[in-house]
């Protein structure tokens, strides 16, 4: 049975390059604009500061951003169905705040350890979606309410000021050190081929139910560019980007265990029925709920998933500085927010994916690496990330009304 | 005409709201194949009538028959189980997902636990092509980016893919320009013809004598008359509706 109606995969690459203009046009902007800001920022900075496209800054640059991306890929979750959890950063403070007194006071396995601060940031995820969900209460009002309770219970924890040292290497490993240059390759070598594996088994799918597929030029393009991206950030941080005698070279340890939730988290949010109930939920609840979808349990389910993310930026964090404190958190929950909406995703909610709230991560992350490499006065990196923020959010409400227009 | 077999057959529904009685006893059918129009002036009920029948909101008394059977219609599930969709006139679309999944939404085909995405594509394909929609260049569309006509086309088509047997249709034209209204319309015609029974709820009589067969028109909770379009006019419709006619008063 031939099907008349198209599916937007047929024709050259020509055609399908104007398909992607039109919908650009259309106000599906995706990732665009944040990637070419991405651009703009690097050449930008590295015409400024010759320091700034060093493999020293640009490992450092890395490690900075891990946490963010962490904390903005955890709120894409709540932001799509058009909420908020201003609670984050503290949840993961709380967790952390767990974590510690479970390794450095109890002595237990920091495994173990882990695990608990997972196990409280799901329960208090779930507990805001109780909240919110069932309840009904504003998320917003239910997370600032534990964004300032949670401070207290981290002061309580902690004792006033209190800081305690990471003794677990393997937690300090993170952020601190690199892979062997060979697992460094693996790693890339491996999720190349998985995507291209993907690539192709959609493609077969789709013949085999009788569908068009893209021109696989189109294909083996994009697996060129990402295939000769990757190999060229592993090689540049595979080099010795040390200043002393003792060499630091390999990709940190955090890189592949945040493009590895990245992934993970994508195909969750594309590839299964939860994805699809999530997006319909940020897009129209009343449709959502009309179509049989359990609307309460999807949002339940996203803020957990939120806070659970969030520890893993926690995790980070702590990886980073060395050290637990009682105010871990307070601060980046709002640049999380930020870095999802420069990066695309919508706060009408519906409209995201990950990957926008990493790439986003990254401009904020390089606005401010970029400006203290300048040397311009500290609170110039605060205004220029606000103004890039209000920017985002406003090419976000353009793009939503000519898409209403287009019509 | 095609086959007189009654798809859902309503005698003595009655429902009130509070010491409002809303619904005084009606009696209605809806054969298979054929496209009834149920008018009505605001307030004669025509949204409760059908709410019962979505299952939404349940009659107080009265029996219920569907396809011959007896049947109790107490949730929107049931009411889907039995093959009754309603396209609502607010379309229940997310808007910011394409044709495809709004035609899956909440009965999505999976291998395993991910999507079967290509299956769903060529399932909903078939099923716009079956009911010969041109207007849609992509099923892969953002509903975003779709007008009002082809929004309720995909809503119409949902209704048809989930294999309905009685497709309760809310004011489907009523945002719509003229092109879009003929769209529509053939389309609903085209649906009952595919042995499917269509109520449509409308105020615009020259859309319903486009396309109904049958004309019921309710007035203050009751059933004032049940037409042929074929063999009655405009203004009698119109004095029904208005009340200033009544079954006894036919010449």
């Amino acid at each position: 049975m031939s099907v008349t109606i198209g599916s937007g995969h047929e024709g050259n690459v020509r055609e399908q390059i104007n398909a992607y203009k039109a919908r650009v046009k259309g106000g599906e902007m995706g990732a665009l604009p944040s990637v070419l800001s991405l651009f703009v920022l690097t050449v930008l900075f590295s015409a400024l500061n010759p320091y700034f496209l060093t493999e020293g800054n640009f490992a450092n640059l890395l490690t900075q951003t891990a946490t963010l991306m962490m904390i903005a890929m955890a709120l894409v979750f709540v932001i799509l169905i058009a909420e908020i959890d201003l609670s984050a950063g503290v949840t993961s403070g709380v967790a952390m705040a767990l974590f510690i007194i479970m390794t450095n006071r109890w002595g237990i396995d920091w495994r173990l350890s882990i695990l608990a601060g997972l196990l409280c940031g799901m329960a208090i995820g779930g507990i805001i979606g109780f909240f919110v969900a069932k309840v009904g209460v504003p998320s917003f009002v239910v997370t600032l309410g534990l964004f300032l309770g949670f401070q207290g219970l981290q002061l309580a924890l902690l004792g006033d000021g209190g800081i305690y040292r990471i003794e677990v290497p393997e937690i300090r490993a993170i952020m601190n050190d690199n892979l062997p240059a060979w697992l460094g390759w693996t790693f890339l070598l491996v999720g190349w081929s998985l995507m291209a594996l993907l690539g192709f088994y959609d493609r077969r799918v789709r013949s085999r139910n009788g569908l068009a597929n893209r021109p696989i030029s189109l294909m083996y393009s994009k697996l060129a560019i990402v295939g000769v991206v990757g190999a060229a950030l592993v090689a540049l941080l595979n080099t010795n980007r040390s200043t002393s005698i003792k060499e630091i070279s390999g990709v940190p340890i955090v890189v592949p265990i945040a493009v590895t939730i990245l992934f993970l988290g994508t195909l969750l949010l594309d590839r299964t029925r939860f994805g699809r109930h999530l997006y319909a939920v940020g897009g129209n609840p009343e449709a959502a709920r009309r179509s049989g979808i359990k609307v309460v349990k999807i949002r339940i389910i996203a803020f957990v998933l939120c806070s659970s993310l969030a520890v893993i930026s926690g995790i980070f964090n702590a990886s980073r500085v060395g050290a637990v404190e009682a105010t871990a958190g307070k601060a980046i929950v709002l640049s999380g927010v930020a870095a999802a909406v420069v990066g695309g995703v919508s706060l009408f909610g519906g409209r995201g994916r990950l990957i926008h709230a990493a790439v986003g991560a990254l401009v904020i992350a390089i606005i401010d690496n970029g400006l203290g490499l300048i040397g311009l006065p500290a609170g110039i990196n605060f205004l220029v990330t606000g103004g890039v923020l209000i920017l985002a959010a406003t090419v976000d409400a353009v793009s939503r009304k000519r898409s209403a227009a287009a019509r | 005409m095609t086959s007189q077999r009654p798809i859902v057959e309503l005698v003595g529904i009655t429902k009130s709201f509070g010491p409002v009685d809303v619904l005084k006893g009606i009696d209605f059918t809806a054969y298979a194949g054929r496209v009834t129009a149920l008018v009505g002036d605001n307030g004669a009920g025509k949204s409760t009538l059908i709410k019962g029948l979505a299952g939404v909101q349940e009659y107080d008394s009265g029996v219920v028959k569907f396809d011959g059977e007896e049947v109790r219609l107490s949730s929107a599930r049931s009411a889907a189980a039995l093959g009754i969709e309603v396209v609502y006139q607010d379309l229940a679309l997310c808007e910011n997902l394409d044709i495809v999944q709004n035609m899956f939404l909440g009965r999505e085909s999976m291998t395993g636990i991910t999507l079967n995405e290509p299956q769903m594509e060529f399932e909903a394909s078939k099923t716009l092509t079956g009911l010969s929609v041109r207007t849609v260049k992509s099923v892969r569309q953002k509903v975003a980016s779709l007008s009002g006509g082809q929004r309720q086309t995909v809503a119409i088509a949902r209704s048809v893919l989930r294999n309905a047997k009685l497709v309760i249709l809310d004011e489907p034209t009523a945002a719509l320009g003229v092109a879009q209204t003929e769209q529509v319309l053939n389309l609903v015609r085209r649906l009952a013809d595919s042995g499917v029974a269509v109520i449509i709820i409308s105020h615009n009589l020259q859309d319903v004598f486009k396309v109904a067969d049958d004309i019921a028109v309710l007035y203050l909770g009751k059933m004032v008359a049940n037409l042929k379009s074929t063999e009655t006019n405009h203004l009698d419709v119109v004095q029904y509706i208005t009340g200033t006619r009544t079954m006894g008063d036919q010449a």
